[in-house]
């Protein structure tokens, strides 16, 4: 009797009023709306004027008019074919001693640090308190021509006295990987921790040896984290301007440099909004070929 | 039992593992320090020229006089005036978002991550240009306010990632529980789910304070004359950079340090507390 009595209460609940179910639909809605908001208006809609500025021509004094000036993009393209090619080249090389240098340790402290996991994970990301400027002026300083590095050992007579590592392409490409290096080593952590301990433990029951078990199970499961890492790091590799101002030299020009002179110094909007867009469309291709491959998750969860 | 021990053994026999990986990763973690080092030592330095480039001798006289410079004194203020703005804006909006994804499937939410992760993966030149080229179009003054309104935008992925990630681990029960006992939806909120996922929010404010503070590169784009400390670093490259910026360096080096050991300690009180009252249950 009792359940008969509950019954219609319970099938009323099922059902909720027009008014609750209108707020419960745009709850979420109110939820995102000011963030998405600023996002929209500070992130996506900027991209759209660099679209379109892309496509002016004009310069400074006579002003801009928007004409479809596909010009601007062969151009900037053919003008600075040079320094595209050294983003690719010192980007690239970066991407690849970050992942170097980051896989192993990764690795390490996911698998063999014991309970000091969590410490040894936090003693790697503190060096990026500091201010990133700051941090690339330290290595301009630490790899300088006579600095605390080579000058003892141009003393020495080990190095000749013309050794320089500054302004060198090594040199560019490993402060890009020193920069970046976050953005590398936490996917892969973050992939290589979530691996679940009985599937090692079983391939090592089934006689893998340690080469084998990394080689069948370690390394095939971790590559999203590698591929989430190599796209975090070598996105804004590729267009950075810092490293390659203070660890480079003329001879070591990146696209970044020229897309940020164009703006500041020679004010030609159109040219610079055009060699920005093509990084544009380069991470929209990457991102769209990744999200294909692994989804979005290992991009923004961990 | 004996031959059990010996299959668990036989893989040991291979133990790349026992000596040059944690070399390795310890040579990682002196590498990724060197730079850091090297701003400490020549916070110490006792140059007189304009260049902090040489050692010359040892001198503690820069952190008796950190703040004599006025315009780097200036470009820190602005500094830490834009990056809590920021902070305190960016946390707000990008937790609602993160709780909005975790709760509810809603139709955009797809577009919402695609967004999120481009911000996050875009370089900073492009984003830096494309807000200028926004800014110009308007004719919107460029200052203090174009950079706050930079820093929320770069800072709000970064937020909502941190806080989803903690909010993964999160009961929805609690909040059912809550409400069936005549919550309403604001008390559920303060009274529940906020003191929970606090951690993570807290995380995703240093966090984004830390990144706003950092910034260089979009800063650069929209800041017109207004100088933050990178800013105001970069611009004193050309004429030498003075040991204050080293001594005001290795204070954020510190202050970070500092702040993560809070979050260590605080985070093994928590466990401990939870492991002591899951024995005595």
């Amino acid at each position: 009797m009792q359940a008969t009595a509950v019954k219609p209460r319970s099938a009323e609940g099922r059902k909720p009023a027009l008014r609750v179910r209108v707020a419960r639909a745009a709850t979420p809605y109110l939820l995102i709306f000011p963030g998405a908001g600023w996002l929209a208006l500070f992130f996506v809609l900027p991209l759209v004027f660099l679209a379109i500025t892309s496509l002016e021509s004009g310069d400074f004094i006579t002003g801009y008019t928007f004409d479809m000036n596909f010009g601007n993009y062969s151009y900037g393209i053919n003008l600075y074919a040079a320094q595209f090619a050294h983003s690719i080249e010192f980007g690239g090389l970066a991407t690849l001693a970050a992942l170097v240098i980051a896989y192993p340790a990764a690795y390490w402290i996911a698998f063999h640090a014991g309970p000091r996991k969590a410490a040894y994970l936090l003693i790697v990301l503190l060096p990026f308190f500091v201010s990133f400027v700051i941090r690339t002026i330290s290595w301009e300083t630490l790899l300088s021509d006579y600095g605390p590095l080579l000058g003892p050992l141009k003393n020495v007579r080990v190095l000749p006295s013309d050794f320089r590592v500054l302004a060198t392409p090594a040199a560019v490409s490993f402060g890009l990987a020193y920069t970046f290096f976050p953005y590398m080593m936490l996917p892969i952590y973050a992939s290589l921790e979530k691996i679940d301990r009985r599937l090692v433990e079983s391939a090592e029951d089934l006689y893998s040896n340690r080469v084998e078990v990394f080689r069948h199970v370690i390394f095939p499961l971790s590559l999203p984290g590698v591929f989430a890492g190599v796209l975090l790091t070598g996105i804004p590799a590729l267009a950075d301007f810092i490293n390659q101002d203070f660890l480079g030299g003329v001879g070591t020009t990146m696209v970044g440099r020229v897309i940020q002179q164009q703006f500041e110094v020679n004010t030609n909007y159109p040219l610079a909004s055009a060699l920005a867009f093509v990084f544009m469309v380069g991470l929209l291709a990457m991102l769209l070929l990744y999200q294909r491959f692994f989804g979005t998750k290992e991009l923004i969860s961990d | 039992m004996a031959a059990h021990v010996a299959v668990r053994q036989r893989p040991r026999r291979l133990r790349l593992g026992s000596w040059v990986l944690p070399a390795y990763a310890h040579l990682v973690i002196v590498w990724l320090f060197a730079p850091i080092i090297v701003m400490i030592i020549f916070a110490f330095n006792d140059t007189h020229g304009k260049f902090n480039i040489q050692w010359v001798g040892f001198t503690t006289r820069w952190f008796a006089h950190p703040f004599t410079i006025q315009s780097l004194t200036q470009a820190v203020y602005t500094s830490l005036l834009s990056a809590t703005i920021a902070m305190v804006i960016a946390t707000i909006l990008g937790t609602m978002i993160a709780l909005a994804c975790h709760r509810y499937a809603f139709r955009g939410r797809a577009v919402l991550d695609s967004v999120l992760v481009m911000n996050i993966a875009a370089s900073e030149v492009v984003i830096g240009s494309a807000l200028l080229t926004l800014f110009i179009a308007f004719n919107v003054p460029l200052g203090f306010l174009t950079i706050v309104f930079a820093q929320v935008m770069f800072s709000i992925p970064f937020v909502a990632v941190t806080v989803r990630a903690r909010l993964a681990g999160f009961d929805p029960a609690l909040e059912e529980a809550a409400q069936d006992l005549g919550a309403s939806p604001f008390q559920t909120f303060f009274l529940v789910t906020l003191p929970i996922i606090l951690p993570g929010v807290l995380a995703a404010a240093l966090l984004a304070m830390a990144i706003c503070l950092d910034d260089y590169v979009i800063t650069s784009f929209v800041a017109g004359n207004t100088e933050t400390f990178p800013l105001w670093v970069y611009g004193a490259t050309r004429l030498g950079v003075p040991p204050q910026v080293n001594v005001i360096g290795t204070f954020i080096f510190i202050g970070g340090v500092l702040i993560s050991l809070m979050f260590a300690v605080a985070r093994t009180v928590a466990n401990r507390r939870v492991e002591r009252e899951a024995a005595q249950a």
